[in-house]
């Protein structure tokens, strides 16, 4: 009889027997499952907390096993930076969404990233405002249609997008910074092992990252689940290329 | 009894360190109530400053009074906007090396001393503030003269070697105190 | 009994807060209360503690919930202008209730309004210190002793309701020096058993099935349970009102006044009294809960006028002594604000003209 071995199962970084309500191919709940997987790996689910922000990213505390505090508006970094200075031996990482980090949120973002305060940052860029119905975010692309951009973005009415690692690479103080994705099975494999290289930094104490993961979100870009991930690929992924911005930890290799 | 005193000039002269010198000589070594008040303009230097000392053997109401009974002008601009807040009867004290203008009011005791020149002459030119101290102790009394030296070797413990000149220079300011009375 | 020490208010206030266990402070420049994060960051590092200087006052505010939300005794201090940055952290505070406690060395207003003193901030701290009604029990000292007794007893207050704590002090009080007498500092034992009985909702990780979760609001009906279970708090104050009543048992006139504005009362009543008038003065300690009843109680057979006093135009802490006289007796104003100093002198004319008027 061949021997059974069990090669998967669901994190306990997430509530058993709940399932969460995002709308369909939004990649929240992905998200959600690889960061309780980092942890769970690196054994220290008992000491993860999660800062969470406001919009969609603010759902997350109705499905996750650990403990959680919902910050204001954008301002998870500095949430965080009470959290972890108060009680280091914590594994501290803000969940914020595009809105929340880059917008409301961008001088707490980046003076905790200047401080290179030592937690991570799960940014989620979906380059749109979900949870209050689509308005336009700092990430939005040229020419996207929002509900406050009814004409699409235009560079001379509203600025271009803006590219968060790129700008936080511009500090001294920031450890690790990636882009990754969720849009397939190998993305999603590369995105857990960024959370989980971020959270292994933040437990040697090296300071500040962040890991950007780039999602679509079908229900306000107006497309189905499979025109979203073809827009995401070839427009989002241009805009934001995928990839390490910054790994101190390879840079002393 | 409250004593109030209000120290006037601009940035600088030690207006502050005189005011807060006197207060807290005053609580370390003897019982009676005393609050300091600082009062800053915006700008760090070279602006207007101003404190007041209220010593009392009640308990203190306002740490700042426009009745005073002693006024100490170290220059002609704190001179001119703060005259009249002294009471009849209230003492003046000029540093007459800066301070020119005619003393007008007849009706309080004026006090001269050139502290800046003093000091100069002593060639510690920044010891004018703890000549006017003197000269204030030595003509109200206001709290022993005894206090006031512990005082300044408290003030400078962390420079010992600034103890004894001030203490001179205290002592000089203390004499043309004592002989205005 | 330990000696007293000549300090400034708000070093004075830094120092009780770091005795009572004190060991985070997040702060934002600001006049005239700089001297509270400068002392504490000196002094934390001496104490184990965590001084950080944030990029703005939104930012101190939510380090401070942050932390609070961990156990710690976490404290941070403003002005005025800055406290008004302060109002989503405060609300976020008193709806997830986690005891802060803050300090608001109020300066002259509206707006960025002047560096010096004043007293006008009262409706704000009192009544809507943020979004969504909550209340809190705001402290008002009128001394540099008074500042260090009630910053030593807020961290008490604030863990005792889960609630934030505001001391409202000024200008005068925050930048005076005084000779004041310090409580024992907490030792590294205590400061520890007491974040121990917070530790089962501290957000700092638990083992599975046990985590914390700290929500400063919710779906469905559970928001109004926390309104409801906060108005029960609320409701349990009535025991922790503190007033002075000053010379008021055979007071024919009534000055109320709080925090520095008090202190400049009580010289004046004494003179006043020499001359012998009979004038005394109400002084709420803590301006919330407002002692009402010693207000309502009043004797208005004899008591013929109010004068109300405050570094304040116009007036706010008037509607609560309003609400409590109901129109029995006449109430007058004596007023500064903006940054202008009440005096000794403004106080005696104020009173001796409602002398002349109801006497």
């Amino acid at each position: 009889m061949a021997e059974e071995k069990k090669v998967y199962s669901r994190t306990k970084g997430v509530l058993e027997n709940t399932v969460s309500g995002f709308c369909p191919g939004c990649m929240h709940s992905t998200v959600h499952k690889i960061v309780g997987e980092a942890a769970e790996e690196l054994g220290k689910l008992d000491k993860l907390v999660r800062v969470e922000g406001v919009g969609c990213c603010g759902l997350g505390q109705f499905y996750v096993s650990h403990d959680a505090i919902i910050a204001a508006h954008g301002r998870g970094c500095a949430v965080a930076t009470g959290i972890k200075r108060s009680s280091p031996d914590s594994l501290v990482y803000t969940y914020q969404g595009d809105g929340d980090l880059a917008a409301i949120g961008l001088g707490e973002t980046m003076s905790a990233a200047n401080r290179g305060e030592n937690f991570t940052v799960i940014f989620v860029n979906n380059g749109i405002y979900g949870m209050t119905g689509g308005q336009m975010a700092p990430t939005t692309l040229l020419g996207m249609k929002s509900t406050t951009s009814p004409a699409g973005r235009s560079a001379e009415e509203h600025g271009y997008p803006m590219h968060m690692c790129e700008i936080l690479n511009q500090l001294t103080a920031p450890y690790y910074l990636e882009r990754v994705s969720c849009d397939t099975p190998q993305n999603v494999i590369k995105a857990r092992n960024a959370i989980k290289k971020a959270f292994q930094y933040q437990l040697d104490g090296k300071g500040f990252s962040m890991v950007e993961v780039v999602t679509s979100c079908p229900t306000n870009w107006g497309l189905s689940t499979i025109d979203s991930l073809d827009f995401l690929r070839e427009k989002m992924f241009a805009e934001y290329p995928l990839g390490v911005y910054r790994d101190g930890g390879e840079k002393k290799k | 009894m409250e004593r109030n005193l209000m120290i006037a000039g601009f940035g600088g002269q030690g207006v502050m360190t005189m005011g807060r010198m006197l207060a807290t000589a005053t609580s370390e070594t003897t019982d009676l109530n005393v609050t300091f008040f600082p009062s800053y303009g915006s700008a760090m230097r070279g602006g207007t400053a101003n404190c007041f000392v209220v010593i009392s053997d009640e308990e203190i109401g306002s740490p700042v009074s426009y009745n005073l009974e002693d006024l100490i002008v170290m220059n002609g601009p704190s001179y001119r906007a703060f005259i009249d807040n002294l009471k009849p009867g209230g003492n003046l004290f000029v540093n007459s090396t800066i301070v020119t203008d005619e003393i007008t009011r007849d009706d309080i005791n004026v006090v001269k001393a050139p502290v800046t020149q003093m000091a100069i002459d002593m060639s510690n030119e920044r010891a004018l503030n703890v000549i006017m101290l003197g000269v204030y102790i030595g003509y109200t009394n206001a709290v022993p003269e005894e206090v006031m030296i512990k005082g300044i070797e408290t003030n400078f413990k962390k420079k010992p070697d600034l103890i004894e000149p001030n203490i001179e220079a205290f002592k000089k300011g203390l004499e043309i105190g004592k002989a205005a009375k | 009994m330990s000696e007293r020490v000549f300090m400034k208010g708000c070093e004075a206030i830094a120092e009780a807060a770091t005795r009572a266990g004190c060991r985070f402070f997040a702060g934002y420049p600001i006049t005239p209360q700089n001297e509270i994060p400068e002392y504490f960051a000196r002094r934390m590092p001496e104490v184990g503690g965590t001084f950080v200087q944030a990029e703005s006052e939104v930012a101190s505010v939510n380090m401070l919930y942050g932390a609070a939300s961990t156990g710690i005794r976490a404290m941070s201090s403003s002005s005025s202008t800055g406290i008004s940055l302060y109002s989503e952290g405060i609300s976020y505070s008193a709806s997830a209730r986690l005891p802060i406690v803050y300090v608001n060395v109020q300066r002259g207003g509206p707006g960025i309004g002047a560096i010096q003193p004043s007293q006008q901030d009262y409706m704000q701290a009192t009544k809507a210190s943020g979004n969504g009604g909550f209340r809190m029990i705001v402290l008002a000292p009128s001394t540099v002793q008074e500042c260090v007794d009630m910053v030593y007893e807020s961290f008490d207050l604030a863990e005792r309701d889960h609630n934030p704590v505001l001391i409202l002090t000024d200008g005068v009080v925050g930048t005076m020096m005084e000779p004041v007498v310090l409580p024992p500092m907490k030792s590294d034992e205590e400061i520890q058993k007491l974040r121990d009985a917070f530790k089962y909702r501290a957000i700092i990780g638990h083992p599975l099935g046990e985590a914390a979760y700290c929500r400063p609001g919710s779906v469905g009906s559970g928001q109004e349970q926390v309104n409801i279970e906060a108005d029960k708090l609320y409701k349990t104050w009535d025991k922790d009102v503190r007033v002075e009543e000053y010379l008021t048992e055979d007071a024919e006139i009534i000055i109320a006044a709080y925090g520095i504005s008090a202190r400049i009362c009580r010289a004046v009543i004494k003179q006043l009294r020499a001359q012998g008038y009979k004038i005394g003065m109400i002084r709420p300690i803590r301006v919330s809960p407002f002692p009402y009843e010693a207000f309502s109680n009043i004797d208005f057979d004899r008591v013929k006028g109010i004068l109300n006093v405050e570094m304040s135009i116009p007036a706010q802490m008037r509607w609560d002594v309003d609400y409590a006289v109901q129109g029995r007796c006449p109430i007058r104003e004596c007023l500064r604000s903006g940054g202008q100093l009440l005096t000794n002198e403004q106080v005696m004319k104020a009173a001796q003209e409602m002398i002349k008027e109801v006497l």
